[in-house]
């Protein structure tokens, strides 16, 4: 440890550390711009000039290493007047625009120009200007004067975000941050740019002009959307949320969010949110109070569990409802006879139920991923499905991890891969299993030299050499329709080479799914045989089954051909056209509630605004069916009491468990390889039914409608080439897509992806599809 | 596309730095461009990008800090006069207005011939030649007089 003296307070630091860490540690604030924690060191800015005795001029505190019995000083005649004479320089081009600029009032320009700046300016002549950007729907760059060329936009794209998109071209008085060549800023973390951004250069566009800062309210929330949980502020005005911004959290998202937790907010706000209990009558849609409603689903279960037995009731629910909805759906489904619950809407593969040692999850600590020092993900579509946990992952291997990819897309993760395994959806069991024999062979506990590949040789190499290890299972793998065997062999490398293994949660409260209960129960039926077993009625909690469910035909038949379809829906969707009863619920920032991460961290948020119209909390609404079901113990007055009556007893920790009570497969069994397989991601942003409505990221690229990409060669077979139009068929429905050649993937895949409207016409997202010349 | 020949020049210049750093050779890589097209099109920019698996911004930054790269056709024969402060001293005005004079375009333009450019440069290290200018980056032309000039011009009108 080294100690130094900053204005007369003697500070201990570590070594390394720089001036501005140490003065940060002792409570005094030295101005600065371009240094972020987060970033690497630009020392650009020069803001941070403080005055070290001995040193003949001043020297910039964020790029100043601290040595033994250094005296700093912050506030001395040299550094008062280095500071002046940058804050006039920074403001020499920096317009005057203050009162119509957006980041007015938290714009730490504003706030260091009043600390250290002088009261006029002496500079008379022209200032500069810098024109104008476009770089897509979410940041906006229109007032490129006011940047200062902190270059932390920069740093942010090269360092974290994984891609460099924005850059700074000249130089001199002419240097200007600008993308090559108008194009658009794609990453799926671009919107952190808004935050670093120190003036108003980058602001965030959906958010413009529509308020001021000091207007609004700021409440502590959790992100819906992927595992993570990240961290929210939900800003608000007159009860309406009008932007969303990191909340700090170290352990889980730092103080970054992707695109997709920052900009969904605006489908809180979309028209197409549902505002009455509606309920249709010969064929047409009444709006009705909430008893009148409510009274029409209590007779209408009792009607069907009376005629026809409670298991003819089925309830769905996505892994984005909360912790409380999901306990009192299942809460309310076994009261009054049904078994049939499910929340894991988009896998296929069930035969683990009733074999798990407890709730599937991470394995580990988020924030245990950038410290590893082997990695293997099988089956992710890492950055896409989990944005952050892909920083993280890039952050890890930027130390000199060794990250090991076993999939069957090959997409750019934006960092290097050390090796992977490129293959068909029915051959990853079988890659598994060779690096679990290639294991087995190099510790000597088996000689049986069947056939192992080449890159199940050097992954299987690269676990065994490291001292951090994980084995991770993506969305993908998950949904697989082998999924539980997949598992089983994963586990088992994970012990071979001393790693632990965890799943990558698909949603907000993939975890919380389990613990919350809300599968089936004995005899009960899981998402995908209520479906396959059409049920008279169904409950579905933020269900669009035509985007939600692993095989939306399927899906589609079941509920159109039922009794009764209770929706609880923030939304007005295709449910119109089969639903019975529409039952407005609250979005995720107009009720209390909790999520558990993928690490198993309970996170309970309280509402920022009151609900929408008539939409009630959806746990309110699934209480006040209990009740008027005459289901025992439905007497709760609060999220926190439904919360802390599932969460008593056994402690959390010991709930989570990935162990799976299955033999371990001997040998893949391989379909007999005819025809194409479809391989199926979610689009980042049709994920969950607040990011559908989310309109500026449904004009971004990730958003563009999806195209059938396969190998060059299947292209040349079916004689169509790239950009043209053809049929992608699944059990005779045949939805027109572009087709596009992507060398990557391997040959016999046609990669097509599901929970998006312009597919929700076809069937699972496994299995053979055809292409067919359009 | 970048051409076979530019592809074997940047890989022999690849040779040169480590197998992870290929982004070294991107300087070089935009002089081959230059040296066959005359000056570097932005897609050009994005093949090299490609080439060296680099950000295309980031060889954008590269091509547009350097004065010696021309980022619009510059003419076969692009005269980059220096202005700064010691050539100003020596007379770098008065070479300029020659010259602007003698082939009838201003600083930054390209005859309508598209024989000559002038461009703008900077210190090219030289001062004690001063005024100087630089023939197509490769050749250095000092202590600039109008006859100076006449003869350098005379010479290139028989190329």
């Amino acid at each position: 440890m080294i100690n130094i003296e900053i204005d007369g307070k003697q500070v201990v630091t570590e070594p390394g550390s720089s001036v501005l860490d140490a003065a940060w540690k002792a409570g005094i604030h030295i101005p600065h711009f371009c240094y972020h924690k987060k970033l690497s060191i630009a020392a650009s800015c020069r803001m941070c000039l403080v005055e070290v005795v001995k040193a003949p001029k001043p020297l910039p505190a964020c790029a100043t290493p601290v040595t033994e019995g250094m005296k700093v000083l912050t506030h001395s005649e040299m550094a008062i007047k280095a500071q002046k004479g940058v804050m006039e320089f920074l403001l020499i081009n920096h317009p005057l625009d203050c009162p119509i600029c957006d980041q007015g009032g938290e714009c730490m320009l504003q706030d260091i120009a009043v600390g250290y700046g002088g009261s006029d300016s002496r500079y008379q002549e022209e200032k500069r200007i810098v024109m104008h950007k476009d770089v897509g729907e979410l940041i906006s760059t229109m007032e490129m004067s006011r940047c200062i060329q902190c270059t932390r936009c920069v740093r942010f794209g090269q360092e974290i975000a994984g891609m460099m998109e924005l850059g700074m071209a000249n130089r001199g008085e002419k240097a200007e941050i600008m993308s090559f060549v108008n194009s658009s800023v794609d990453s799926e973390l671009s919107g952190n740019m808004i935050d670093l951004c120190p003036v108003g250069a980058l602001t965030s566009k959906p958010f413009r002009y529509t308020a001021r800062s000091w207007e609004l309210s700021r409440y502590k929330s959790v992100s819906p959307h992927d595992g993570m949980g990240s961290n929210l502020s939900i800003h608000v005005k007159n009860n309406k949320v009008m932007r969303v911004t990191p909340s700090r959290n170290e352990a889980v998202n730092e103080c970054w969010l992707s695109d997709k937790e920052r900009f969904s907010y605006q489908g809180l706000n979309s028209p197409e949110r549902l505002t009455k209990p509606m309920l249709k009558q010969d064929g047409k849609w009444l709006e009705v109070e909430w008893p009148v409603a409510l009274e029409y689903v209590a007779n209408g279960l009792r009607d069907i569990t009376q005629n026809g037995g409670a298991a003819q009731l089925g309830a769905l629910a996505t892994p984005h409802s909360t912790l409380e909805e999901l306990y009192l759906l299942q809460k309310l489904m076994k009261g009054i006879g049904s078994e049939n619950v499910d929340f894991r809407l988009r896998q296929a593969d069930f035969s683990a139920d009733g074999k798990r040692a407890g709730a599937p999850w991470l394995g580990m600590q988020i924030d245990d991923i950038n410290n590893l020092d082997r990695l293997l993900i099988v089956g992710s579509f890492l950055r896409k499905d989990h944005p952050l946990l892909a920083h993280r992952v890039r952050q890890a291997v930027k130390k000199g991890a060794q990250l090991n990819i076993l999939h069957s897309v090959d997409d750019d993760l934006l960092c290097p891969v050390a090796n992977k395994q490129v293959v068909k959806p029915d051959e990853l069991l079988d890659q598994l299993l060779q690096i679990l024999q290639a294991l087995k062979v190099a510790s000597g506990t088996t000689s049986a030299h069947s056939e192992i590949s080449g890159a199940a040789t050097s992954i299987a190499q690269s676990l065994a050499g490291g001292q951090r290890v994980a084995i991770l299972l993506g969305n993908f793998a998950q949904q697989h329709p082998l999924a539980a065997q997949i598992a089983v062999v994963a586990e088992n490398i994970a012990s071979l080479s001393k790693a632990s293994f965890g799943y990558l949660g698909e949603a907000a409260n993939s975890v919380g799914g389990y613990i919350a209960k809300a599968i089936p129960g004995n005899n009960g039926l899981n998402a995908s045989q209520m479906l396959v077993a059409p049920r008279k009625a169904y409950l579905l909690l933020n269900v669009e089954p035509e985007l939600d469910l692993q095989d939306p035909q399927q899906a589609i038949a079941a509920v159109s051909s039922a009794a009764m379809v209770v929706a609880l829906s923030a939304y007005k969707h295709q449910a119109q056209a089969y639903a019975d009863v529409q039952l407005p619920i609250s979005a995720f920032t107009e009720t209390s509630g909790s999520f558990i991460n993928t690490e198993g961290r309970v996170q309970s948020f309280k509402g920022s605004v009151k609900p929408l119209g008539d939409a009630r909390p959806a746990w309110k609404v699934l209480r006040l069916l209990g009740n008027l079901m005459n289901v025992p113990g439905f007497t709760y007055d609060s999220s926190e009491a439904v919360r802390d009556e599932l969460l008593s007893g056994t402690p959390l920790a010991e709930r989570l468990n990935n162990h799976l009570d299955l033999p371990l497969p001997t040998q893949a069994v391989k379909a007999a390889a005819t025809g194409l397989q479809r391989v199926a991601e979610v689009p980042i942003y049709t994920a969950d039914a607040l990011v559908r409505r989310s309109t500026a990221l449904q004009k971004t690229s990730d958003a563009a409608t999806p195209v059938v990409s396969m190998h060059g060669s299947e292209l040349v077979k079916l004689g169509v080439a790239s950009g043209n139009t053809v049929n992608v068929v699944q059990n005779g429905v045949a939805v027109p897509l572009k087709i596009v050649a992507d060398d990557k993937l391997p040959a016999g895949v046609a990669r097509v992806p599901a929970g998006h409207p312009a597919t929700a016409l076809l069937g699972a997202m496994f299995g053979n599809i055809t292409v067919e010349r359009s | 596309m970048l051409s076979e020949q530019i592809q074997t020049k940047i890989n022999r210049e690849l040779k040169k730095y480590p197998a992870d750093q290929k982004q070294s050779a991107v300087m070089s890589a935009l002089r081959f461009v230059q040296d066959e097209k005359g000056w570097i099109h932005s897609d050009d920019m994005a093949d090299i990008a490609g080439f060296l698996g680099m950000p295309k911004i980031a060889v954008y930054e590269v091509a547009t800090f350097y004065h010696m790269y021309n980022l619009k056709p510059m003419g076969r024969h692009t005269l980059t006069v220096c202005t700064n402060l010691p050539c100003t001293l020596g007379g770098a005005n008065d070479t300029l207005a020659y010259l602007e004079s003698k082939l009838g375009i201003g600083m930054n333009e390209v005859t309508a011939d598209g024989k000559y450019g002038i461009k703008e440069g900077e210190c090219m290290g030289a001062c004690k030649d001063a005024p100087v200018l630089t023939l197509n980056n490769k050749k250095l032309c000092g202590n600039l007089s109008h006859e100076k000039i006449d003869q350098i011009l005379a010479e290139l009108d028989k190329s």
